[in-house]
């Protein structure tokens, strides 16, 4: 559905994709994963046929973005960023208007938005600048659906928005795909990844890493171990003290802690933990081994202190 | 005066037939950090406008550094520091002379804007790039730069507007080391996120569910009294009560 090679992309001095390839199937739903500036939006905008990439190729439903742009432009449906819908129109008038653009209308593609549009109705006369964050983007959800598009492209659709609606919001991309609709979607928030199919982790302009989320997760090659004790903030400082502590970061209320050990047994090295901590004065520590989340794969692989370090000369 | 650093009294705040707040009261004690959760629309925006003076309440009261937000709001203007996701810094200065800017419009004198402005550059880590335009350092560091830009006048109170949004992993739990500093060193924080993993940092958190506080506590006991797992899973129970919970795909009818 889409072969993308080394495509690179550059603003001035700042690299903003650099030599970036990946497949996506046809039917998935495959996520792009990572922090503002990991070059998100200039991949989607690319893959759109919206910017030029300075270097590689690719293709979507076959069509080369730069040379077969209209073909593509008729056959995808893209939710941008930032909300692009008229704010003075109303929930319907924005509707019927992008299915117009199209040369459709709202009645004809009905049933292919039906799942969305059901929860919009009871609002389809309010202007769209007085929805709630979560209804903004389902009524974007539904115009980028409209025109019956072979893939979807949604760049961090969730972002901004409360806990509550982007679990629905994550439900409606589940109903789509059960529809065959293939979707890439890219997303800040880590604990988004278990909805995809498939997932690639992004950070300033480079992948690290292409898998299913059991994959990615699986990848992480560290012991993890998690730490529960009422005292939170002074235990995570405490660990980072400990001799052997590789890494040590607050997850909610556990705190996730790799050892610099590569060949110490599992349960060796929770119980010295524990009587680290318990030496330390934490007395009602407890500590078990944890199955790494995405999040762990995400910030091991960019926890080099060099990647820290602010580079003037790269996209912020 | 009170010894609290926010007291509010069943604010309110109405637009037209439409009530945000609804009879709100909560109290935050000095060196706190109070996790402000809510969905969008729930009213989160319009009682954080209230409490830093911005905007009236139709009724009931709120003191914020012992100030009435609704009589007092100079002293409380300058009685706070507030740093929200979508504007803070100018992008165009350096973190030198956003600093300087915001030291000059609060009044700070050139001798305090320069120890200050030193002190900070120091804590951050930011000498290398003191003299960088803003806009090309990272997100992040942008973050980090702002939250400390808002505490230049050595407020009492900081309102930080999601802090974190979109930022990476790392640096969004680097934040959070600043925020608890800046908490131990006696300034009070009032937080707003869509992390929910972040909620459980705070000492304690509200959830506003259309206009009123559902729920408030410590992430601990709120997580007992529900018997809930995580904040995460307390957040969708109430929010949407009849969603019947986590990541059921059954709200598509």
């Amino acid at each position: 559905m889409i072969r993308a090679e080394a495509m690179s992309k550059a603003f001035g001095p700042t690299v903003a994709l650099d030599k970036v390839s990946f497949e996506v199937e046809n039917g998935e739903l495959f996520g792009f994963i990572g922090p503002d500036g990991g070059g998100k939006t200039t991949l989607f905008r690319i893959l759109v046929s919206l910017l030029v990439p300075d270097g590689g190729r690719a293709t979507v439903i076959g069509l080369d973005v730069v040379r077969d742009y209209r073909a593509l432009r008729q056959r995808v449906g893209y939710m941008a960023g930032r909300f692009s819908l008229y704010p003075d129109l109303s929930v319907e008038e924005n509707l019927t208007f992008f299915a117009s653009v199209f040369g459709t209308t709202v009645q004809r593609e009905y049933e292919q938005i039906k799942p969305i549009y059901t929860q919009l109705e009871p609002f389809k006369d309010r202007r769209a600048a007085a929805l709630s964050g979560g209804m903004k983007q389902k009524l974007a959800l539904c115009c980028a659906l409209v025109h019956r598009p072979d893939i979807l492209f949604l760049d961090e659709p969730t972002t901004g928005v409360d806990a509550v609606s982007r679990r629905e919001f994550w439900d409606l991309l589940g109903v789509l795909k059960k529809g065959g609709l293939t979707t890439v979607v890219s997303t800040p928030y880590m604990d988004e990844a278990t909805r995809c199919d498939r997932i690639a982790l992004i950070d300033r302009g480079r992948l690290l890493g292409i898998d299913t989320p059991a994959g990615i997760t699986g990848s992480f090659g560290r012991l993890l171990v998690g730490i529960r004790t009422t005292d939170h903030y002074r235990a995570l400082l405490a660990l980072r003290r400990y001799q052997h502590a590789a890494s040590v970061f607050p997850f909610g209320d556990v705190i996730h802690y790799t050892d610099d050990r590569m060949n110490a047994a599992p349960g060796d090295i929770a119980k010295d933990v524990k009587t680290y901590l318990v030496g330390s004065g934490f007395n009602d520590a407890s500590v078990e081994p944890l199955t790494p989340t995405v999040e762990d794969v995400f910030i091991a692989r960019t926890a080099n202190p060099e990647s820290r370090i602010p580079n003037p000369g790269r996209m912020a | 005066m009170s010894d609290l650093a926010i007291h509010v009294t069943d604010l309110t705040r109405t637009f037209g037939a439409f009530t945000a707040v609804d009879h709100i009261t909560f109290d935050v004690k000095p060196g706190e950090v109070f996790g402000f959760l809510g969905a969008n629309g729930a009213g989160k925006t319009t009682a954080i406008r209230m409490l830093i003076g911005l905007l009236q309440p139709s009724s009931g009261s709120a003191r914020v550094a012992g100030y009435d937000v609704a009589r007092d709001t100079e002293q409380v203007k300058r009685s706070i520091g507030y740093m929200s996701q979508r504007f803070s810094l100018y992008e165009d200065l350096t973190p030198r002379e956003n600093i300087r800017l915001y030291g000059g419009i609060y009044g700070l004198t050139r001798d305090q804007i320069r120890q200050r402005t030193a002190e900070m550059l120091e804590r951050l880590g930011f000498s290398s790039v003191a003299d960088t335009a803003v806009r090309s350092l990272p997100l992040g560091w942008r973050q980090k730069l702002a939250f400390s830009v808002a505490l230049v006048h050595r407020p009492q109170i900081v309102f930080l507007d999601e802090p974190t949004s979109g930022v990476d992993p790392i640096t969004r739990r680097q934040f959070w080391e600043l925020i608890y500093d800046a908490a131990s060193r006696g300034t009070t924080v009032l937080v707003t996120t869509h992390y929910m993993d972040e909620a459980e940092y705070c000492d304690r958190v509200s959830i506003m569910v259309a206009g009123r506080i559902a729920a408030m506590g410590t992430p601990t006991a709120l997580k007992g009294e529900f018997a809930v797992e995580s904040i995460d899973e307390l957040f969708v129970r109430l929010a949407r009560p009849d969603a019947g919970g986590a990541g059921k795909a059954g709200r598509v009818q």
